[in-house]
């Protein structure tokens, strides 16, 4: 059985249900994010691992302890907060030893595991430091080493780096993933951002409605997602709208390969990264947008089946000029073709 | 829209700043001086008020223990009054606090309902509570608690009790404002933390609401010691205290040197606890407060 177990998990706010039947098992050591948009029930789960919040039906498992039956305080996890939630009177260390000391942990062991948390998070020497006087991603460090420092079996991060500036974040990133592999915690967080999602975790729970549309490996998830919902919202996609007949694929008037689809309408997504420019053949089209991203150029292009987004990166070679006629290819294998919903 | 060139300086500040300016020196810089000037004068039972420097006033108060007693009267009234009423009405905002959105609303009215009639209206009402035929001691005797009734008028007892009613809703105010700019996470990452609560209340909460606390404190204080209905009506002549004592001074024996000079070391020593107790305030909570 794995490490942390939910087994159809719902949580009803009168008559809104926030999280649907959610199932999920996490293994020991694993990195699991549950990314999703606003109020599609991520934080509900997180809250209802965390005891804040009491499940309408369900159960959660930890390593073999119902959760649901345990009071939040006797849990043992570690929970870093989108707002850090600091001790705003406490300095860094104060903050940190706050946990160690209602574990009843003696004096001297408690200033050792405080000072090894800071040293984990990069802080040393900011032991004394109040929250209001660190910036945004030191009060994040310290509400890490708070939340590790009581070796918790397993670490809820709620939207942790949402509130830090895009370079910074960047770092964290980084470093979150660096720390998790180093002291190997069972990790579950909670984000709206995909490229943090996918930065950090062993597996992505894409989150919609409070169900779990899609369970898999980052990769896995962004090579080939398993609804249009998790398509769109993991990474820019282009959805076209395409033909099927005797296994041939027909979008606008250039052909794929559709072995083994049955005929009829079907909807063609393809990532902007894997179309290429073409000399010959492939679906025309005029560049009606193209802007410099720095290592990528993006570019809208218009054809008979709508507008295409293309990305190709900057290595070099020459990028079609706006208002110029270009043909656009991609290889079959880099096309999902799903069947076009009637009402859709 | 046109803007105003602020940082030019020239007049336009002084002149938007103008009115409240004037104001200020008017009805309360100039009457002020006014009063510390009075307290310099000379009074004569026959003579009137005499326009010249003496320090008689201010020497009377120094030496005669009669000045003392009242200045510690009104003093350790204001004291203990802040004391209960920090003491009701922290726990009294905190409870509002959590309570769920219909009674909130509903129980905050309640608290801060009293502010809304006359203090005169509301020590009277005392007044009548407080008599040896009034609802208390009847209740008392009644009840078995005490023998006899108890005298509440003319008595610390009773003025403490009567601005205690009248200034818990100070505290409530303030240490409401204080627990609603918490971060209500905070508490949570406490109790992830192992922390029981109890425990949270007192290491989490506590220290985080005590400016508000003592900013309330601050308020209750000075006016508890400043307060004028609540001893006039229930403290009546007997139990003077300051602001009595000096109302007396001005209205009764028509000494107005003398008053001004009682009213200005009620100022003075008001002040000066008022600012000290800032100062220490700020100073001790300057990473909760920023």
């Amino acid at each position: 059985m794995s490490f942390l177990v939910l087994q159809s998990l719902t949580k009803r706010f009168g008559d809104v249900t926030v999280v649907d039947g959610l199932s999920l098992a996490v293994e020991k050591g694993e990195f699991v994010s549950l990314l999703g948009p606003s109020g599609c029930g991520k934080t509900t789960t997180l809250q209802m691992i965390a005891g804040f919040v009491e499940p309408s039906a369900g159960t959660i498992n930890l390593g073999g302890r119902d959760l649901t039956k345990i009071k939040p305080a006797a849990r043992g996890l570690g929970i870093v907060f989108q707002s850090y939630a600091l001790f705003p009177h406490m300095t860094a260390a104060e903050n940190i030893a706050f946990g160690l000391e209602m574990r009843g942990v003696a004096r001297p062991e408690q200033t050792k595991r405080v000072a090894d948390a800071l040293a984990l998070v990069g802080l040393a020497g900011f032991s004394d430091r109040y929250p209001r006087r660190m910036s945004g991603g030191q009060q994040q460090r310290v509400a890490l080493a708070r939340a590790l420092v009581i070796k918790p079996d397993v670490l809820l991060l709620d939207e942790p780096l949402s509130n830090l500036d895009a370079k910074l974040r960047e770092e964290m990133q980084v470093e979150l993933r660096q720390i998790q592999r180093t002291v190997g915690t069972t990790t579950v967080l909670v984000t709206h951002d995909q490229g943090e999602a996918m930065a950090l975790s062993d597996r992505i729970v894409v989150m919609n409605r409070g169900r779990a549309e899609h369970v898999a490996r980052p990769t896995e998830i962004y090579r080939a997602p398993a609804t249009a919902f998790v398509a769109n919202f993991l990474g820019k996609i282009n959805v076209l709208p395409a033909d099927i007949s005797n296994g041939v694929a027909r979008i606008g008037t250039s052909q794929w390969s559709a072995a083994g689809m049955a005929d009829g309408l079907a909807n063609a997504s393809v990532r902007p990264e894997r179309i290429a420019f073409s000399d010959s053949e492939g679906l025309a089209g005029t560049v009606k947008t193209r802007i410099f991203q720095g290592h990528h150029w993006l570019l809208h292009v218009a054809t008979e089946v709508g507008l295409v987004l293309v990305i190709t990166p900057n290595d070099g070679r020459a990028v079609p000029e706006e208002d110029s006629t270009v043909r656009l290819t991609w290889r079959a294998e880099d096309m999902t073709l799903t069947r076009a919903e009637s009402a859709a | 829209m046109s803007s105003v060139d602020v940082a030019s300086g020239g007049r336009t500040p002084w002149l938007l700043a103008g009115p409240a300016l004037l104001l200020f020196v008017g009805i309360v810089l100039v009457p002020i001086v006014m009063t510390v000037l009075l307290s310099f004068h000379d009074w004569g039972q026959y003579k009137g008020i005499e326009t010249i420097i003496t320090l008689k006033n201010w020497h009377e108060i120094a030496t005669d223990s009669y000045f003392f007693e009242i200045f510690l009267r009104t003093f350790r009234i204001a004291l203990l009054t802040t004391v209960i009423s920090v003491l009701i009405g922290a726990p009294e905002a905190y409870i509002l606090s959590r309570m769920a959105p219909p009674w909130r609303g509903v129980f905050l009215v309640i608290v801060l309902g009293p502010l809304l009639i006359s203090v005169v209206a509301r020590t009277l009402g005392w007044a009548l509570l407080f008599g040896s035929t009034g609802l208390i001691n009847v209740a008392l005797v009644r009840l078995g608690i005490v023998a006899t009734p108890v005298q509440f008028m003319f008595t610390e007892t009773g003025v403490v009790i009567g601005l205690v009613h009248v200034l818990v809703p100070f505290v409530v105010i303030s240490v409401w404002a204080s627990l609603q700019r918490l971060d209500p996470q905070i508490e949570n990452a406490a109790v992830s933390l192992g922390g029981s609560g109890f425990t949270v209340l007192r290491r989490i909460v506590l220290p985080q609401v005590m400016p508000g606390i003592l900013s309330g404190a601050i308020v209750v204080f000075a006016l508890a010691a400043s307060a004028f209905a609540t001893p006039a009506i229930i403290g009546g002549r007997r139990l003077k205290v300051a602001s009595t004592l000096a109302y007396d001074e001005f209205l009764n024996t028509l000494n107005w040197p003398l008053g001004a000079a009682v009213a200005v070391l009620l100022l003075i020593g008001l002040a000066a606890i008022i600012v000290g107790s800032n100062r220490f305030v700020e100073r001790r909570y300057a990473e909760v407060f920023r």
